[in-house]
């Protein structure tokens, strides 16, 4: 055992020993980053001290550590496509990336990574940008700690912050995204951990996932995106304790589901959405220990919805906590907290004795007519909305939660 | 005209039911600050109670009033005073009092609270303003009716009924329509439909001017472009002045023909 780490040992210091230091800088008799990558061994680091440096279309093609001093400025003076990593083993670090070129055929990128593996890309700085990270075909990579600040204004001239595609294994980690088109992407990424990321003000969705299985994404805030976060067309995703909130607007929602099979949600907080979720054909996910605060719907369930449990979420204060828009049920409610519920706890366990129907008739309504809205908080509605409750009709007659807690739940 | 209007107002003034009227909107401006914590939460919530109550009360004040001061009123009558001004005179003392007991007893919670370096400033103005049309409109349609009536029972029955009918049946009528032409675009129908009735014109104002406008989606769009503008503003604060006019010149028509 001592021999084995002995001789591991002695292969990093080896390795380290081989590797050189290349320094970059304005007075260095290397002056540009794309020099220092064509003179570079495999496995060397290259320093970049601080200062500005105009390069585009920097190929990386060799396993190379690349290491920014003090954020110096790449400026890719929007001529195109800034850093390209085709190698694997690539490491870069500390650079503050400007400037990348706008094309409607070609996503240029400030730093793309193109069918590597282990590739580590922290501590940048992304500003003026089109797309942001891209990562193609690539896996066992981290993107860890960058801060990307777009100015997208409309979606058809504007990229994504993070990009993934066809990409697995990937940790996106304590990354802040602002003003592009969708926070962070996936398509077809399985096996990714997002986690600790704050996606915000960005044009379309805060994150957007089509056809990616098995990710886990949690601990991150979604905040005051155009339409909020969308998950589609994914399978067995799971999703922890995630901040959904103020995503405010005519077709915006704290979370977009559809198609998804098999999913956990639990620990989230929606919080000032208009929709808290919106799920249109998902199965048998689980939503559990959630806060739906302050929505103006919290689930809005659009059909072909089975077998989803409902169980120990707090529903506080929502203008409509759920909406159906069949009044056929196949989803289990049970031991939520309400904080419209009306009801008494006579034996004093803790649940209400009187089940309690999510679904308003005024929300069926709404669902048939949206024009109806326009009758809000009248008189009226509450007059029906009570007759509804005391006998329905036209809601779903087995959708009711038979065991509401009293009080609020805390986890 | 006016020495009635004075006459009326402090008559009015010294009443039980103004200081009762008076603490009542008191006390639920303290306790739903007190509840709240929040000024624009505090004013949904009053929202939902002033376009219920402020016309009730417009109504029921109203024709209470006709009829307790009728024999006062007759011998009004009996001087040389123009009739349109006793009446006139009488209905302005009602509605300014009530008027003023809403403002002064929603206002000064709120005011203490710190109204004025908070936001909600103008919702809250707001709602004062046609909390305020709301009464001047329910206490000219309540002097509408008593006037009709001699029948101080059958005039009280009117007066909730009308009451009940612009509060409560309108929506449901309006509701049915809404339902039943449902394939056909109905932005326009569900726009002239809210404009003929105070109450859902108020409401509507109200639910614009808060944040929970983006609810209403496709149909709140609409709506909000029409009165997110001043020229829509303009539009219903019009159909609000109608609303009191109409009834009032009707005051003064029946009160001159009126055989007492």
């Amino acid at each position: 055992m001592r021999n084995l780490s002995l001789f591991l040992l002695a292969i990093l210091l080896a390795s380290t020993s081989v590797a050189q230091t290349i320094e970059v800088c304005k007075t260095c008799p290397i002056s540009t980053l794309k020099d220092a990558i064509s003179q570079a061994k495999e496995f060397d680091t290259i320093v970049v001290k601080k200062g500005t440096y105009k390069e585009h279309s920097i190929i990386v093609d060799k396993p190379l550590t690349i290491i920014g001093e003090n954020y110096p400025v790449i400026d890719g003076e929007l001529k195109g496509e800034i850093i390209t990593i085709t190698a694997d083993d690539v490491t870069v670090d500390g650079l503050f990336i400007i400037n990348v070129g706008t094309s409607y055929t070609e996503d240029y990128a400030a730093i793309r990574v193109r069918r590597s593996k282990n590739f580590v890309i922290q501590n940048l700085v992304l500003e003026k940008l089109f797309f942001g990270i891209y990562i193609e075909k690539s896996k066992d990579g981290k993107v860890f700690h960058n801060k990307i600040i777009g100015d997208a204004l409309e979606e058809y001239n504007s990229g994504n912050g993070i990009q993934l595609w066809y990409s697995n294994n990937i940790q996106i980690e304590q990354n802040y995204v602002e003003h592009v088109r969708d926070g962070i992407y996936l398509e077809f990424s399985d096996n990714c951990l997002i986690k600790n990321n704050v996606s915000a003000l960005n044009i379309r969705y805060g994150l957007h996932f089509m056809f990616s299985n098995d990710d886990i994404y949690q601990d991150n805030t979604f905040e005051n995106n155009g339409a909020g976060v969308a998950v589609m067309f994914s399978k067995k995703i799971k999703m922890y304790n995630n901040t959904f909130k103020e995503n405010w607007g005519t077709a915006s929602y704290g979370m977009l589901l559809k198609e998804i099979n098999d999913a956990e949600i639990i620990g989230n907080t929606f919080e000032d959405n208009t929709i808290g979720i919106n799920i249109e054909g998902s199965n048998r996910i689980i939503y559990k220990h959630n806060n739906f605060s302050n929505n103006g719907w919290a689930i809005k369930v659009k059909g072909a919805c089975y077998a989803n449990t409902f169980t120990e979420n707090n529903f506080l204060y929502n203008s409509f906590d759920i909406a159906y828009n069949s009044n056929v049920n196949d989803n289990v409610f049970d031991k939520n907290y309400w904080s419209n519920y009306t009801g008494y706890d006579l034996d004093k366990n803790g649940i209400g004795d009187v089940p309690y129907r999510p679904v308003k008739l005024f929300s069926y309504i709404v669902n048939r007519t949206p024009e109806t809205i326009i009758l809000l908080r009248s008189m009226f509605i509450d007059i029906i909305d009570f007759s509804e409750k005391v006998s329905p009709v036209f809601t779903p007659d087995d959708l009711l939660d038979n065991n509401p807690l009293i009080k609020k739940i805390t986890w | 005209m006016l020495k009635i209007l004075k006459y009326s107002f402090y008559d009015l003034m010294r009443s039980r039911w103004s200081y009762v009227y008076f603490a009542f909107y008191l006390l639920l401006g303290i306790v739903l600050l007190f509840l709240n914590n929040d000024l624009s939460k505090a004013v949904i919530t009053l929202m939902n109670v002033i376009i219920v109550l402020v016309p009730l009360i417009g109504t029921i004040f109203g024709v209470m009033y006709y009829y307790n001061s009728q024999e006062f009123t007759e011998l009004l009558l009996a001087q040389p005073i123009k009739r349109s001004s006793i009446f006139l005179g009488q209905y302005l003392g009602v509605a300014l009092s009530l008027s003023m007991s809403l403002i002064l007893g929603l206002g000064i919670p709120f005011v203490f609270y710190g109204l004025f370096e908070s936001s909600a400033i103008w919702d809250f103005s707001l709602l004062l303003i046609t909390g305020t049309f709301l009464t001047l409109i329910f206490t000219a349609l309540a002097f509408n009716i008593a006037l009709s009536n001699e029948n101080k029972i059958k005039g009280f029955g009117y007066a909730i009924l009308l009451w009940l009918f612009l509060a409560v049946i309108y929506d449901g009528l309006f509701l049915m329509t809404l339902i039943m032409f449902e394939d056909y675009p109905l932005d326009k129908l569900s726009l002239i439909g809210t404009m003929l009735n105070p109450i859902d014109l108020s409401r509507t104002l109200i639910l614009l001017k808060l944040d929970i406008s983006a609810l209403l989606g496709y149909t709140g769009a609409v709506f909000k472009q029409f009165f997110g503008t001043s020229f829509g503003l303009i539009v219903s604060f019009v159909m609000l002045t109608f609303w009191v006019v109409m009834p009032v010149l009707r005051i003064v028509f029946k009160s001159k023909k009126k055989d007492f």
